[in-house]
């Protein structure tokens, strides 16, 4: 026959603990009566462990949110990518802004050309040029990233078509004026009308709209939520992009960029600005970046440009991580271990508060068992309602950081969990002294204690 | 040896208390025998060992030497455990202090002894019920001690010794605390558990409180000086 789960629990609790489960709820209750007796000093008692499980879920929560959102922008550039970019070397940025020459650096076909014949696991090589122009329909204008790009940029970035398509190999080939919009821009130009298959301007060329890509993936959709101003060309945050042809780019753009600013003038010349390399191989990623940083460097008089390993970025950002989580875990255990001895002294105090009470309880048949137990589960029951309370608070707080401070917070499953069952187990290890000090007095002594 | 009724024997039972080099002898050889339904009064001047014999008698302390029969079991040199379990199932007491659980209800502290004996929560409640009755606070049930009167508390004392059917029920001055109409009271109460057969073991300085018993013996440092059964 199967025993009702009832008396399972009972014959475990007894075999176990010496006390049946019918025991163990009225103890319970008792407990709670005991401390609901004194609901201040309980309360105060416990605010160490609730600010210590607080702390340590509402941190675990910001920090996994920040890490989370780093590894996403790195995954995002693609584990298996090298980025090539072109940077403009420190020392030329002084003396061309005064007399305004045309600078020269940064990466070139020829660099890539080179990449493309000496590393044999390169897959794909998408140089790109970013030019910053404004981009004109009728008499709408949307300040944007005139990205000159090869066809098959969309295999290797996070760029995916929403609607129509991306340009072909034809189309690069012919240098003609087919563009594709970023959502955003496909929205602020044409506000009533579909887009695909009409045109815009940038200057003075005209280029067809053939399709319409994602917003680059911000996890709130902000990308696509920031329009830019039709006052001011300023956009906030990233600005808004249209893709285009490279060779389309080259030929109405040329490679000379001239940047006014306030004053003065400046010109540069650079014939791409970012090239992605796609090694096949993962455990391939980072010796290809440092094949690439030879050629590189061998073919550069300066170091006008940076290689951006997105692997190398995700592997330290993990590492970070985990710094993190060490530090994190050492705070937390600390201000548990505070929270724990505040629960001990004051059960120690409330100890020698009740002699009598105990003393009592002692000449009317309680075993020490009865007497550290009764003072264990009121040790644990402070330490848990705490853990909840700090549950609650450690819950609530990352919500109303995502909500007011628009950060993102990850509460992970298992962080209220341990936080929860770690102040279950302070309850214990800081209660046993105070209990067994309660069981041992002597009941004669206890029983005249005033 | 001993006859069908015998609650308690005592065997020549003393107790040496160590005070650092110093050892003080608060009992030398105390024999005695208490039968069922017998009120007995100990007397005797402070320090005369009345309260070492109590708490050895309640099992709340163990002699030295000798041996203690309580209902023909040798309690003498039992372990903590048991001693509790003993205190527990055979013996009630009833303070001068009242001693009750200042948290707790007239209910809940008629409750506590039943609670360690394991009795379940429907069964304790009603025994203890019909205790706060029989004791004349039936309408107090849900009340805290320090809302009751002295002689008040010392009736929920009562029932709390009554709760577990005692084989003996050992009070300490149990009206030193009260005036004369409380205590006369409580005496009353005695009167009547004595008049139903229950066997009372009470320490007093009170001739007026003695007299009410059946038997009186008289301690004097740790020897009894007189029995008025012998």
């Amino acid at each position: 026959m199967i025993p009702k789960p009832e008396s399972l629990f009972s014959r475990i609790t007894e075999r176990v603990l010496g006390f049946s489960a019918a025991r163990l709820r009225q103890s319970l209750k008792m407990g709670m009566k005991s401390l609901w007796a004194h609901r201040l000093r309980s309360l105060l008692t416990v605010l160490g462990i609730v600010f210590g499980v607080c702390s340590v879920i509402a941190m675990l929560a910001i920090g996994e949110g920040a890490s989370y959102e780093a590894q996403e922008q790195i995954r995002r550039l693609g584990s298996n990518n090298i980025i090539i970019r072109s940077v403009k070397p420190p020392e030329e940025q002084v003396t061309t802004t005064e007399r305004s020459f045309v600078v020269e650096y940064g990466l070139r076909h020829a660099d890539i050309q080179r990449i493309r014949s000496t590393i044999p696991g390169v897959k794909v090589i998408a140089p790109a040029r970013v030019i910053r122009r404004n981009v004109w329909v009728a008499n709408r204008r949307a300040d944007c990233d005139v990205i000159g790009v090869v066809p098959w940029y969309t295999d290797i970035s996070s760029v995916r078509v929403k609607r129509g398509r991306f340009f072909t190999d034809e189309e690069l080939n012919r240098d003609m004026n087919v563009c594709v919009l970023e959502e955003g821009i496909a929205q602020d130009l044409f506000p009533i009308t579909d887009p695909i298959g009409q045109s815009v301007r940038v200057d003075a060329d005209y280029f067809r709209v053939v399709g319409i890509v994602e917003p680059r993936s911000d996890p709130n959709g902000k990308g696509a939520e920031e329009k830019t101003d039709q006052n001011t060309s300023q956009p906030q945050g990233a600005p808004n992009r249209m893709y285009i042809p490279l060779t389309s780019s080259k030929s109405r753009f040329g490679e000379v960029l001239v940047r006014r600013s306030t004053g003065s003038i400046s010109a540069e010349r650079v014939e791409l600005h970012e090239a992605t390399v796609v090694v096949a191989d993962l455990k391939d990623v980072v010796e290809t970046a440092q094949i690439i940083e030879e050629i590189l460097r061998s073919n550069h008089k300066k170091k006008d440009y940076e290689i951006i390993v997105p692997l190398a970025l995700l592997r330290s950002a993990e590492r970070t991580k985990r710094i993190f989580n060490v530090v994190l875990g050492s705070v937390a255990a600390l201000s548990l271990l505070v929270g724990g001895i505040g629960i001990m002294n004051i059960m120690l105090a409330t100890v020698t508060e009740r002699t009598r009470e105990i003393g009592i309880r002692r000449a009317l048949g309680a075993r020490k068992k009865d007497i550290t137990f009764q003072f264990l589960i009121e040790t644990v029951l402070l330490s848990t309602t705490g853990g909840i309370l700090g549950v609650l608070l450690g819950l609530a707080i990352p919500f109303l950081i995502t909500h007011f401070a628009e950060m993102r917070t990850i509460v992970t499953l298992w962080s209220p969990l341990i936080a929860f069952s770690i102040s279950a187990v302070v309850g214990v290890v800081f209660g046993i002294y105070p209990a067994f000090r309660a069981a041992n007095m002597d009941p004669v002594e206890a029983l005249r204690h005033e | 040896m001993s006859d069908d009724n015998t609650i308690v024997r005592l065997e020549e039972i003393t107790r040496t208390y160590q005070m650092g080099a110093v050892s003080v002898s608060a009992l030398r050889g105390i024999s005695l025998v208490f039968r069922a339904g017998e009120y007995i009064a100990i007397m005797g001047p402070s320090g005369c060992g009345k309260s070492t014999l109590l708490n050895i008698l309640g099992c709340l302390d163990r002699p030295s030497t000798g041996r203690y029969y309580l209902g023909g079991l040798d309690v003498s040199q039992l372990k903590d455990d048991e001693l509790s379990a003993i205190r527990g199932a055979r013996i009630g007491f009833v303070f001068q202090s009242y001693n009750l659980i200042q948290q707790l209800s007239v209910l809940e502290n008629i409750e506590v002894p039943l609670y360690y004996q394991g009795v379940p929560e429907k069964q304790s409640r009603e025994r203890a019920r019909y205790l706060a009755e029989l004791v004349g606070l039936g309408e107090r049930l849900d009340h805290k001690p320090n809302e009751l009167s002295g002689g008040q508390q010392q009736r929920v004392a009562i029932a709390r010794a009554l709760a577990n059917d005692p084989l003996i029920i050992l009070a300490d001055e149990p009206t030193g605390n009260l005036d004369t109409a409380s205590g006369k009271e409580i005496l009353a109460i005695f009167g009547d558990l004595h008049a139903q057969g229950k066997t009372l073991v009470l320490v007093t300085h009170s001739d007026e409180v003695a007299e009410r018993a059946q038997r009186v013996v008289r301690l004097r440092d740790g020897k009894i000086e007189y029995d008025s059964e012998t």
